[in-house]
Parts: C-alpha cells; sequence; structure tokens
C-alpha cells in the first residue's frame, strides 16, 4: 500500500512537472513579470485579447474565369478570320463567364469551329445553337480547376503581401463556412486600415489601347456621344485617374481586351525619373508578353499608319494614357503622380504578383491594442474572482477534504494551460469563459465524490470503505458526464469557427484534466491521509 | 459543513406546478419572439456595422446623433457601454447601411461625422485603425528630431503608443500627455504631422450579410448536432426514452434562455450561441448525475413505484445538485459582474442557463421519464418499465 502510493504520488509530481513546462518552458528568470513574459511565450492570445484583425474575403473567382474566356475569344476571332469564317458578334454571355456565344456564322462554318476549338480551345465544349449560333462552355473540370487555383494564387498573394509588411504570426487560409472565401488574421497588427488596404489592392496592371488619342471625357455620356452614341465595338469607357493639379478624373475609352495582363509582369521596381526625379515605378514583363507588346507597340506608334495611344490600366482605372514614341518591347515605366511612398508600395504589388481576381471583405472585425488589454483585464480579474470564492467555499464546505478539491483544481487548471502550451492553442476570451466552466465541472466532480462518501459514513461504514464506495459509485456518473460534455465541445470544436471553436478546445482539454485530477490525484490524497489515520479515526469531510 | 441532509421533499408531487411554471416561461419567451422583439440578432448573424469609440470627455449621444444625421446616417443606435467613467460608445449601423461591396463605408462614414474640428494635413494620432507603430516611426524618421539611429526611433514609437493605449486608455487629450514619455523635441516633431481629436477607435465589427446567413446555419447546425450525438450517448449508456428526457428538458431550457434574450431585447452573438451550447452540456451533465442515481435505485429497490424511485433519487443528489449550481452560479456570477462588456451576453445566457438547466434536470426531465412510464405501462397493460436491466449495457467500473 505504502509502496504504491509513492508510486502514484511520483507519477503525479512528474506529471506536474511536464504541464508546468507546458505552460511555462523554462523561464528566463523567476520574478513575477519574468514568469508572466515566460507564460506569454507558450500561451498564445488570441486577438480579441492582443488586438488586431480577423477578415473574410471573397474572392471573386468569376473574375479570372472572364479572364480565360476573353482570351479564348480573342483566340477564336483570330483563327475565323485566318479560316475566312465571317462572323457576327463573338461574346461572353451575361453573368455566366465561362460561357461564349458565336453569333452570324455561315451554315458551312460547322467543321471550322470545331476544329478551332477542338485545335486551340480544348477547355471548351461545344454546341451549336440556334440561328447559326455556336456556343462554347467551359469543360466543368477545367472551370472547377481554374476556380481553385485562383483562390489559391489569391491566398498566396496576400500571404507575400502580409509578409512583406513584417505581420508576425498571420493566419491566412481558406475559410470553410463559404465558397471561394479567405481567411485572414493578423494578430497584434496596430495599424489594420493600412493592411488591409494592402492585402485588397487587386494590383492588377493592364495595357490597353487608348482610343481617340487618350482623349479624357468629362463623363461617360460625353465619351459615347464623340462616337455618335455608339462605342465602337470592342471597346469600353474607363475612369481615370485625376491629373496633378486636377480634382477630378474624366473617362476614357479603351479596348475591351487589354494587351497585357497582369500576370505577365516578372518584376516592378521604384525609380526616378532621370529628367524631373519624378517617382515612377519601372515594370519588366515576361518574354511572351514582350512579344506582343512589342507587335501592338510597333503598330500603333506615333509614326506608324494608326497611331494610338496606350493606357496603362491599375485596378480597372487608367492611371494614364500616353502616346507610343516608338516600339517598346520588355519594360516600361508608369509614371502619373506617385509619391517615393506609393511608388514603392505599388512596386511592391507588381512584384508580389498580382491578385489573379479581385476580393470583396465580407467581415471585418478590427480589436484595438487598449480594447484587447481591456478584455484580458476583465476576463483574467472574472476569472481570479471566480476561482478564489470556489475555493474558499470548498475549504469552508469540506475541511481537510477541501484542501484535496483545491489542489485537484490547481492542478485541474495547470493541466489545462499546459496543454495549451504543448499543443500551441489560442487563448481567446470565450477560452477564459472555457477556463472558467472547466474550473465549475471540475467542482462538480469533487462535489458528487464527497458527497457519496459522507453518505456511506452516514450509513455507518468505516472511513476507507467509505472512500472506496465514494470513488467507486461516483465514477460511472462522472465518466457519463464528462463524456457528453466532451461529445458537445467536440462538435463545437469541428463545427464552430473562431470563439466558438476556441472554446471548445479550451472545454475538452480541461475536461480530460478535470478526469484525471478529481478522480486520480484526490483519491491519492485521500489514501495518503488514510494511511496516516489509525483505523477507527475520523476523516476530515 | 451541510446543508441539506436526508431531505425529502415530493418533486414529482408538485409536477403540475413545475409545468404551468415552465408554461409560463416558454409561452412568454415564443410570444416575445413571435410578435415583440423577435430573437434579436447580433451584427455576427445579422450583418451591419458596429464601432466602438472612446472620448475624452463625458459623450452626449444626442450631440452624436445630430453629427451623425448630418453626415446621412440616419438610422444609426448610439449606446454607452461599460464603466460610464471610460466615456465609451458604441455606435450601430443597420445592415442597410453596410454594402458588400464596400464593406467600410459605413464605419468610415460614422468616423468622419464624429471628427468636428479637423486640422488640415495632420492625422488624428486616436485613431488606431490607422495609426500603429508604423505610422508613427515613419514619422518621426522623416523628421529626424534627435539625429539618431533608427533603431531609436522604433523605442520611441513604441512608447508612444504605449502611452496612448496602455496609460491612456486609447485616447489621448491632447499631445502634451506624451510629456515625460519622450524627449521633448520627438514631442514637437509629433505635433508637426499629428493632432489630437477628442475621440478614439477602440474596435469595430462590420459583417456582411453572406457571412451573417452562413454563420446562423452554422450555428443552428451545432446546436441540432450536439443534442443528436447526446441522445445517441444516452440511448447507448441508458434507455432510449432516458435520451429524449434530456434532450426534452435541454431543449426547454435553450427555449427560454433564447426567449430571454427576446424579452429583454439582448442581442444574439456568436458568444452567445457558445455560451448556450455550454449550457446544453451543462443543463446534460445535471440530468445525467439524477438519472445515474436512478438506475443504480432500481437496482436497490424493487419494491418501490419507479416515482418513489426517481424521488428518492433526486433528494439523495439534492446536496450535489444544489451545491454544484451554486458554485457555478458564483462563478458565472463572477464573469457577468467583472468580464466586462465583451463577455456580457455570454455571461448573461449562462446565469440564465444554470438557473433553468438545474430546475429542468428536477422539474423537467425526471417528471417526463415517470409520466411515459406510467403511459407506457397503462396502455399496454403491464410494469413494462423501459430500465437499464443491472449489469447490461453501459457499465463501467474502474478500481483506482
Amino acid at each position: 500500500m505504502q509502496k504504491n502510493l509513492l508510486l502514484k504520488t511520483v507519477i503525479i509530481v512528474a506529471i506536474l512537472l511536464i504541464f508546468v513546462y507546458g505552460m511555462l518552458g523554462i523561464p528566463k528568470s523567476f520574478s513575477s513579470e519574468g514568469l508572466k513574459n515566460a507564460m506569454l511565450d507558450r500561451i498564445h492570445l488570441g486577438l480579441d485579447l492582443k488586438g488586431g484583425t480577423h477578415l473574410i474575403l471573397q474572392v471573386m473567382v468569376n473574375d479570372a474565369v472572364g479572364a480565360q474566356s476573353d482570351h479564348a475569344i480573342e483566340v477564336m476571332k483570330d483563327e475565323l478570320q485566318k479560316a475566312k469564317v465571317a462572323y457576327a458578334d463573338i461574346a461572353k454571355v451575361d453573368n455566366q463567364p465561362e460561357k461564349i456565344l458565336i453569333k452570324g456564322t455561315p451554315l458551312d462554318a460547322s467543321s471550322t469551329v470545331r476544329g478551332i476549338v477542338s485545335d486551340r480551345l480544348q477547355e471548351y465544349d461545344v454546341a451549336s445553337g440556334t440561328e447559326n449560333s455556336w456556343v462554347l462552355t467551359m469543360k466543368p473540370q477545367v472551370l472547377t480547376d481554374l476556380k481553385d487555383r485562383t483562390l489559391e494564387q489569391s491566398i498566396e498573394a496576400i500571404r507575400q503581401r502580409v509578409d512583406s509588411l513584417g505581420v508576425s504570426e498571420p493566419l491566412i487560409q481558406k475559410n470553410g463556412l463559404g465558397e471561394n472565401q479567405i481567411l485572414v488574421q493578423l494578430p497584434g497588427v496596430d495599424d489594420p486600415g493600412r493592411v488591409k488596404e494592402i492585402i485588397q489592392s487587386t494590383a492588377r496592371l493592364e495595357l490597353r489601347e487608348a482610343l481617340d488619342h487618350g482623349q479624357v471625357y468629362l463623363t461617360e455620356a460625353a465619351a459615347a456621344q464623340a462616337h455618335q452614341g455608339i462605342l465602337p465595338p470592342n471597346t469600353v469607357v474607363m475612369p481615370s485617374k485625376p491629373r496633378r493639379g486636377e480634382q477630378e478624373g474624366g473617362f476614357i475609352i479603351v479596348s475591351r481586351i487589354p494587351v497585357v495582363s497582369g500576370t505577365d509582369i516578372r518584376s516592378a521596381d521604384p525609380g526616378n525619373k532621370s529628367d524631373t526625379n519624378e517617382p515612377i515605378v519601372n515594370f519588366y514583363l515576361t518574354a511572351a508578353a514582350g512579344k506582343k507588346f512589342a507587335t501592338f507597340t510597333a503598330a500603333h506608334s506615333k509614326d506608324s499608319a494608326d497611331p494610338s495611344n496606350l493606357a496603362i490600366v491599375l485596378d480597372n482605372k487608367v492611371i494614364t494614357a500616353p502616346s507610343i514614341n516608338s516600339q517598346i518591347s520588355d519594360s516600361g515605366i508608369i509614371e502619373g503622380g506617385f509619391t517615393q511612398e506609393s511608388a514603392k508600395d505599388l512596386a511592391m504589388l507588381l512584384r508580389s504578383g498580382a491578385l489573379p481576381a479581385s476580393l470583396h471583405y465580407l467581415t471585418e472585425r478590427t480589436v484595438g491594442p487598449s480594447l484587447g488589454a481591456d478584455s484580458i483585464r476583465a476576463g483574467v480579474k472574472a476569472a481570479i474572482a471566480g476561482m478564489a470564492a470556489v475555493l474558499i467555499f470548498m475549504l469552508i464546505y469540506y475541511r481537510g477534504a477541501g484542501i484535496n478539491a483545491d489542489l485537484a483544481l490547481v492542478l485541474n487548471l495547470v493541466i489545462l494551460l499546459g496543454f495549451m502550451g504543448f499543443f500551441g492553442a489560442v487563448l481567446t476570451l470565450p477560452g477564459i469563459a472555457g477556463v472558467i466552466l472547466t474550473v465549475g465541472m471540475g467542482v462538480d466532480s469533487n462535489v458528487l465524490i464527497f458527497e457519496r462518501i459522507r453518505e456511506e459514513l452516514r450509513n455507518g461504514k468505516a472511513a476507507a470503505a467509505a472512500v472506496d464506495q465514494g470513488f467507486d459509485r461516483a465514477w460511472t456518473t462522472i465518466l457519463d458526464t464528462h463524456v457528453t460534455t466532451i461529445v458537445s465541445a467536440l462538435i463545437l470544436f469541428f463545427v464552430g469557427t473562431g470563439p466558438v471553436s476556441g472554446f471548445g478546445l479550451t472545454l475538452i482539454f480541461g475536461l480530460l484534466a478535470n478526469l484525471f485530477t478529481a478522480v486520480f490525484v484526490s483519491r491519492v490524497i485521500f489514501d495518503a491521509v488514510l494511511s496516516r489515520k489509525g483505523r477507527g479515526e475520523a476523516l476530515s469531510i | 459543513m451541510e446543508f441539506f441532509r436526508n431531505t425529502n421533499i415530493d418533486f414529482l408531487g408538485k409536477k403540475w406546478y413545475f409545468l404551468s411554471f415552465s408554461l409560463v416561461f416558454s409561452v412568454a419567451g415564443i410570444l416575445s419572439m413571435l410578435f415583440w422583439h423577435g430573437i434579436p440578432l447580433g451584427v455576427d448573424f445579422r450583418g451591419g456595422t458596429l464601432v466602438y469609440v472612446k472620448f475624452v470627455d463625458a459623450p452626449n449621444t444626442n450631440a452624436i446623433r445630430a453629427d451623425l444625421d448630418k453626415a446621412g446616417l440616419h438610422n444609426a443606435t448610439i449606446q454607452r457601454y461599460g464603466n460610464p467613467a471610460e466615456n465609451e460608445v458604441v455606435i450601430k449601423l443597420d445592415l442597410k447601411e453596410t454594402s458588400e461591396a464596400d464593406l467600410d463605408k459605413g464605419k468610415y462614414e460614422i468616423l468622419t461625422a464624429l471628427e468636428t474640428n479637423p486640422v488640415q494635413g495632420k492625422q488624428n494620432i486616436n485613431n488606431s485603425d490607422r495609426i500603429g507603430f508604423t505610422a508613427v516611426r515613419d514619422a518621426l524618421l522623416a523628421r529626424d528630431p534627435m539625429h539618431a539611429e533608427p533603431a531609436e526611433y522604433e523605442r520611441q514609437a513604441r512608447r508612444v503608443l504605449d502611452s496612448r493605449d496602455k496609460e491612456h486608455g486609447g485616447v489621448l487629450r491632447s499631445l502634451d500627455q506624451l510629456k515625460g514619455a519622450i524627449p521633448d523635441s520627438v514631442l514637437d516633431a509629433l505635433k508637426q504631422d499629428f493632432y489630437a481629436s477628442n475621440y478614439g477607435v477602440k474596435g469595430g465589427d462590420i459583417v456582411g450579410p453572406q457571412v451573417g446567413a452562413q454563420l446562423r446555419k452554422q450555428a443552428t447546425l451545432a446546436v441540432l448536432f450536439s443534442l443528436i450525438a447526446m441522445l445517441v450517448y444516452l440511448w447507448f449508456r441508458f434507455e432510449l426514452i432516458y435520451g429524449v428526457a434530456a434532450v426534452v428538458a435541454v431543449f426547454h431550457d435553450t427555449l427560454i434562455t433564447v426567449g430571454a434574450f427576446s424579452l429583454t431585447n439582448q442581442e444574439i452573438t456568436l458568444t452567445v450561441i457558445a455560451a448556450i451550447l455550454t449550457l446544453v452540456g451543462y443543463s446534460m451533465n445535471d440530468t445525467i448525475v439524477v438519472f445515474d442515481r436512478i438506475r443504480e435505485n432500481v437496482k436497490l429497490m424493487r419494491r418501490e413505484s419507479l416515482a418513489e424511485i426517481v424521488n428518492k433519487s433526486i433528494n439523495q443528489t439534492l446536496s450535489r445538485t444544489i451545491l454544484t449550481s451554486g458554485l457555478t452560479f458564483l462563478t458565472v456570477l463572477s464573469l457577468y459582474l467583472f468580464g466586462g462588456e465583451v463577455l456580457h451576453g455570454f455571461s448573461f445566457a449562462l446565469v440564465i442557463g444554470i438557473l433553468i438547466g438545474t430546475y429542468s434536470s428536477i422539474a423537467v426531465a425526471a417528471p417526463m421519464l415517470v409520466a411515459y412510464t406510467e403511459w407506457r405501462s397503462k396502455s399496454s397493460g403491464r410494469g413494462a418499465i423501459p430500465l437499464p436491466t443491472p449489469g447490461a449495457k453501459g457499465k463501467v467500473r474502474v478500481k483506482v
């Protein structure tokens, strides 16, 4: 019996040490400040306590699908022209960017169209429609892959941007709640507004043809009026950034299909213009895009037969629309009222890769640094007050056995925090509430056992037998109550997100710890007490 | 010390009182949900904009409303929260004024409307949304007031923000409050780029309609799944009717708690859902303790009727029930009193939930078990008591 007890005590102390290590690691100093820092090193605070930003973004994956279809339209037009097959119009179907409608082809065009699709546009299925029309639909597998890839690329681009800002421990992942959503958590960020802007800026740089020699119109209607109310085919009106010294921007007619788009950019860096020292951004194109750009600039340069301007479009806004002096191949500059700072930011964004699709914020939750500090103060205060009240009550109500319960409760808390340290779990405000609830459940187990022991003592059993029976009888109940609560906590952990999930995790750890402390540790203490007492002595309970 | 000893209260005899008590509260809650306040959902579920603002002086809600009205925000709700001495206000906008395409427009408009005398070319140092470590450091680097290394300015910037956030609760009355924390030369440099407005942003939530709907669905599923999982577990450990009785009791608790939120017109947020799930677990816990005792007593008391056994079991566990509930109630009450604004709804749900959860295991689950058994024995003509056979399934014994 004595030897057995010693072994059990050793086990308990060993477990205590393991979890104290989990909670504190090896602290650098043992002052209260040193211990606090050691604990914060191991147990990470959630952003409701630390301050920070929680964002849910929707990736508009249809942007990428539309871009793919735009490219297919270009190819189709080229090929049809080569094959000398006439057509009335080729365009995407409204709200279905994966579908392309070809109208007004001659009756005998069937083999040509099918040939083009099977040669160059294998990503599409072709079907004939009414009145000599054809419908190309992106293959379902290709569509799913494209959407997934767009989401992945967006996550990667956001990660690079966040990393370049030096945010520590960011969480960037697919959000399980809805389709094509990204969850971004930035703990400790103290200027969320700026970070948010940098994440969202698509940084989609496009080079398009600017019609009417880059003429800026005051309104969209004025732009159309310049062409007798109807825009030339395959053009769109885009807003332009105000020129320096002007208050408002205007509108420019540009080609609908970009010559060069975001993914064609190889690199970018900030610089200064040699003559005026004005901040600019240099960009470099990939080889393939460079070739395409060279053909375009040669065809539309000032001295060519068809002179035209070049529109530099960033996030669907024309930044400048200069005329083309001569052929340009694989590099260029963007100028237009940058500051050193904004030139640096834009170059970084272009370098880190454009987002393949635009982003919409669905949720934004910001906790300022002082709000987090308020919450942690209140939460910890409440936890300590609640815990102290319980500990004192147990001592008064159960006297000697109250010490048992109190030791078990404190050990429970240490194990719970140690668990969190080992698993790198994040402590959130609802998590603190979970800790408080664990304390409640711990008390319950002790009360169940102690009441049972008292009952057995009342029935005239000897102390040792009463303890034995008490633990034995209470065990079934404790197991049932813990399993049901763990089951519901597991569901919270898996079904819930954010705070709900964190709460579930804390509860699971706490209940597991409780099974150990209330049943095993408390029993060992009882046995130790009983082994010192004589046969007839009463138990303090 | 002992509060209860050998109590012998006839709980089942009071079932009609219990039934009417439960009915009154459930029906009141349901009526309020249907015809009065509805189910007041928080920003999490409903969508909308919520901004926590702290003022230097006691805020005048009428003046704030007038400012917002002028800016075209006519339906904003303005509420004081937390300790009145902290001068904190939460401003809410409806989903209508929160567009998915431009999510933080409402927040931006609120902040612009509150700024009564902006200083041209300078930034409000209390706007913690924009002004953080990077902004202060960069401003100091550009001015270079100490002719020092960049690392020095990083230290100074840290001090400025610590002073703002830790010593002055997030809002500086004027930049001069930084005196002492940083050298005068640095303070003068700061004054060229910043000013202190009479308010600061402590934080905010903006939820678009899409996410709100998704969270609503998720929360409903979480509650539903956990109820089903518990039912299955109890079925396995006891008998189906035990599981059904326990789940009905828990459903009763959830209904009354949600009803209490509706009656007091408090918002149900994501953390409140966590609290409701906790009370589901807690109430279930309470019920199982009583059921466990019933199972045990059935083996010992072969002659008594089920009603007598149940009554005895409730009385035997009464001391434990009151103690545990009392102590858990104590911890939850401390959460309610000291837990701060963010935990207010959470702890309110638990305060109500623990009271109701304790009551329901005695007043709902146990009588239902007896009523079902009596009905079955009457209809089948024999005393078919669906009690777990001793020693069969669900018996776990461990020697420690």
